[in-house]
């Protein structure tokens, strides 16, 4: 079962961020530009070393996202992604980082034949998913999930942003399962040049909780992921940097792969640098230029 | 019969409740959970406690800015035509033509005893945005509006009003451009800048408490109306009639009559062209959520949805913009489920054919999105009792394009001959 205290047995995707610290998680939305296109860049990904991965399930409405993944939801909507193909496409899947899904709420209520979490949970579980990440589903509301998620063995992740504190951040700490997905700003995702102060205060809010933390929503290149380790984050979460190599790509294009495998690379490079780094803040930190992709 | 007190505030509502039943709630993102608590506060000191004197505000600023109390009118063409008594409110006569201006001005004065400083809003057809634009200006708050591409286009006075009330309009690329791309894009700003940002939203949907807040603004309708027609008619009505988007005029109409068990409550929805939904194309050529939705979660609420069997939004279709939303309030949801509010649809032709009766028996021309009620007054009337009040929720000069566009396709019964126009 998932690790409800810190301290009880740890879940995949917990083990799977202590073991080679710091963490890399990236994120690409499942059937950009086609389910087939999915299956490789997963495997790249997961070549890349990343040591999570997230695929996005598409929904219409996606209220937390900013335009890079929006785009890329459409791409895979009209690409004819349905929740039974991309249960089919992690069926399928072989990777040695385990899978998280991330989708809205509806999706996970619809998928049987009365709205219920449940048909979503078991299916989730039979492919060999290892947790559920749900952007519209505060702490407040996820009880039914919880519960069957605890049921199946996988971790339910909850977001905690910097709006997040006082006795809301004590309730969601005690419910994490898995990671603390700390949100790095305000706003949406999406791909940005800087790491934010928000980042800096979260983490700081954060230091007391023994639970692992990774900061995502703006990451997108190694300089980046070093300084938020260096700030004390436990992984990083990268998905519109990613999206957006997709979506220069376009279909069938085997460079793509490459390009994102060698993205995490930088990614997870950049991770390790941080960890490195201890807790200095010591500026003219170690120059370490990445070729950029064709 | 003729019980003239008003009914008591419902003090045993359990206001700090996030559901209806099985409806509601607050499914949004974590960064907006303080912000919601926040407004939960504010719900309850300013409005339900009237701490500061601000429903005392809020009541002298919609009388003197705003044009209230609207008339109770007796409909004298109709109720012959009919052979019973109808009584419109008329909600037309409301500050910005529509009831929209209840709740805009209240947001907005509420928000500015929260100390926020910048109001955003979203809007479809125009009117919610146009209001809120005016209680911005009024308020002298920096007002924002995110707007579906294609309704800035098809809607372009709207535009041009918000842009003469100081505020910004912003127009939303994504989707198919109307009412729920700007709510998802308003979202996504609340996110942003939630710290000093109010979120005006347009009716009684989106997270706990929006819809509480906006149906209590909104239920000056139903006290005013409650009040008139037990003056002007002796007794309470058999039936009240309202259209039904999102909710917030039908619930404006409902509220202080729902604990009357003798009055029927009929929410109309539009029926567009067909009440089926295109599951492969994910569309839905009405807007009939409450007649024929399923529950889902859209936009912050549990809710009755437009939706394929996968838990996709659908695209919904009006003639009437200000209906044309696929989620509907998650109070009218379970008033529905528990039998107290009766779902009915109108047509595009039924609503069209309704909007040239009122104009020309009554001398009124009513918003698309009423003539919804008044198609169902003529489709129904048999079954609503001797006395119907029938909410006008919005003047129609901001559809008399669409209209003439839409009645030049069809042959209508109503409408009067259109060769003077030239064409």
């Amino acid at each position: 079962m998932t690790g409800e205290q810190t301290g009880a047995i740890e879940s995949d995707t917990e083990a799977a961020i202590r073991e080679d610290h710091p963490a890399l998680i990236t994120y690409i939305t499942a059937g950009d530009p086609s389910l087939e296109d999915t299956k490789e860049y997963v495997e790249a990904l997961d070549r890349g070393g990343s040591d999570l991965i997230e695929l996005g399930l598409p929904f219409s409405e996606p209220i937390a996202e900013g335009p890079t993944i929006q785009a890329a939801i459409n791409r895979a909507l009209d690409a004819g992604t349905t929740p039974a193909r991309f249960f089919e496409l992690v069926d399928e899947l072989e990777t040695d980082a385990p899978l998280l899904v991330m989708t809205y709420y509806n999706m996970i209520l619809q998928y049987g034949s009365e709205p219920d979490v449940r048909p979503f949970v078991e299916r989730a579980a039979d492919a060999g998913l290892s947790g559920i990440i749900v952007p519209d589903l505060p702490a407040e509301e996820a009880d039914p999930l919880r519960d069957a998620c605890d049921d199946h063995g996988l971790d339910l992740v909850f977001i905690v942003a910097p709006t997040t504190a006082g006795e809301r951040l004590n309730r969601i700490m005690s419910q994490v399962s898995g990671f603390a997905y700390v949100q790095a700003r305000l706003g949406t995702t999406g791909a940005r040049a800087d790491v934010s102060n928000a980042t800096h205060d979260s983490l700081t809010r954060l230091s007391a909780y023994d639970v692992p933390k990774a900061v995502g929503f703006g990451v997108s290149e190694g300089d980046h992921a070093a300084e938020i380790i260096d700030a004390g984050a436990d992984g990083v979460i990268v998905g519109s940097a990613l999206v957006d190599i997709i979506a220069e790509h376009g279909t069938g294009d085997a460079p793509a792969a490459a390009a994102l495998e060698s993205k995490a690379r930088e990614l997870k490079r950049g991770a390790r640098r941080g960890g490195e780094q201890g807790n200095g803040h010591e500026q003219g930190r170690e120059e370490a230029p990445e070729p950029e992709q064709p | 019969m003729s019980e003239t007190e008003s009914n008591p505030p419902a003090e045993d509502e359990p206001n700090r409740e996030r559901t209806f039943g099985d409806y509601g709630g607050q499914y949004v993102p974590e960064a907006l959970m303080p912000a919601l608590q926040e407004l939960e506060d504010a719900y309850q000191r300013y409005v339900l406690d009237n701490e500061d004197g601000f429903m005392d505000e809020f009541r002298e600023r919609m009388r003197d800015f705003g044009g209230r109390p609207t008339p109770l009118q007796r409909a004298d063409r109709l109720s012959e035509r009919y052979d019973r008594e109808i009584y419109l409110k008329r909600e037309d006569l409301v500050h910005g033509g529509a009831h929209k201006l209840n709740n805009a001005l209240g947001q907005v004065l509420l928000a500015k005893y929260m100390g926020k400083e910048r109001i955003i809003a979203e809007t479809g057809a125009g009117q919610h945005g146009t209001a809120t634009a005016m209680a911005a200006a009024h308020l002298d708050m920096p007002c924002e509006i995110y707007m579906g591409r294609t309704d800035v286009n098809r809607q372009r006075p709207n535009v041009y009003r918000m842009r003469m009330n100081g505020a910004e309009v912003n127009p939303v690329d994504a989707g198919s451009g109307t009412l729920k791309e700007a709510i998802n894009e308003t979202m996504r700003d609340w996110a942003t800048t939630v710290e000093r940002t109010h979120y005006v939203i347009g009716s009684i949907v989106g997270p706990h408490p929006f819809p509480r807040l906006v149906r209590d603004f909104q239920s000056v309708i139903s006290a005013e109306a409650r009040k008139q027609v037990q003056e002007q008619a002796g007794r309470l009505p058999d039936s009240v009639v309202a259209c039904a988007g999102g909710g917030s005029n039908t619930m404006g109409a409902f509220h202080e009559f729902v604990p009357d068990s003798s009055v029927d409550l009929y929410a109309v929805e539009a029926g567009g062209s067909s009440l089926e939904i295109d599951q492969d194309e994910g569309l839905a050529p009405n807007s009939a959520t409450l007649s024929t939705g399923t529950d889902g979660v859209l936009h912050g609420a549990m809710t009755k949805l437009l939706q394929t069997a996968d838990g996709q939004i659908v695209e919904s279709h009006s003639v009437s913009a200000g209906l044309d939303y696929a989620g509907v309030g998650p109070e009218l949801s379970h008033l529905v489920d528990t039998g107290r509010v009766t779902p009915a649809s109108v047509d595009d032709d039924a609503a069209l054919n309704a909007f040239h009766r009122l104009s020309n028996l009554e001398g009124i021309i009513p918003a698309l999105e009423s003539s919804h009620a008044l198609g169902f007054l003529e489709e129904a009337h048999e079954e609503l009792g001797d006395l119907v009040v029938v909410n006008v929720s919005g003047r129609g000069d901001k559809d008399l394009e669409t209209v003439l566009e839409e009645t030049e396709k069809r042959d209508l019964d109503a409408a009067p001959d259109v060769e003077v126009f030239g064409t």
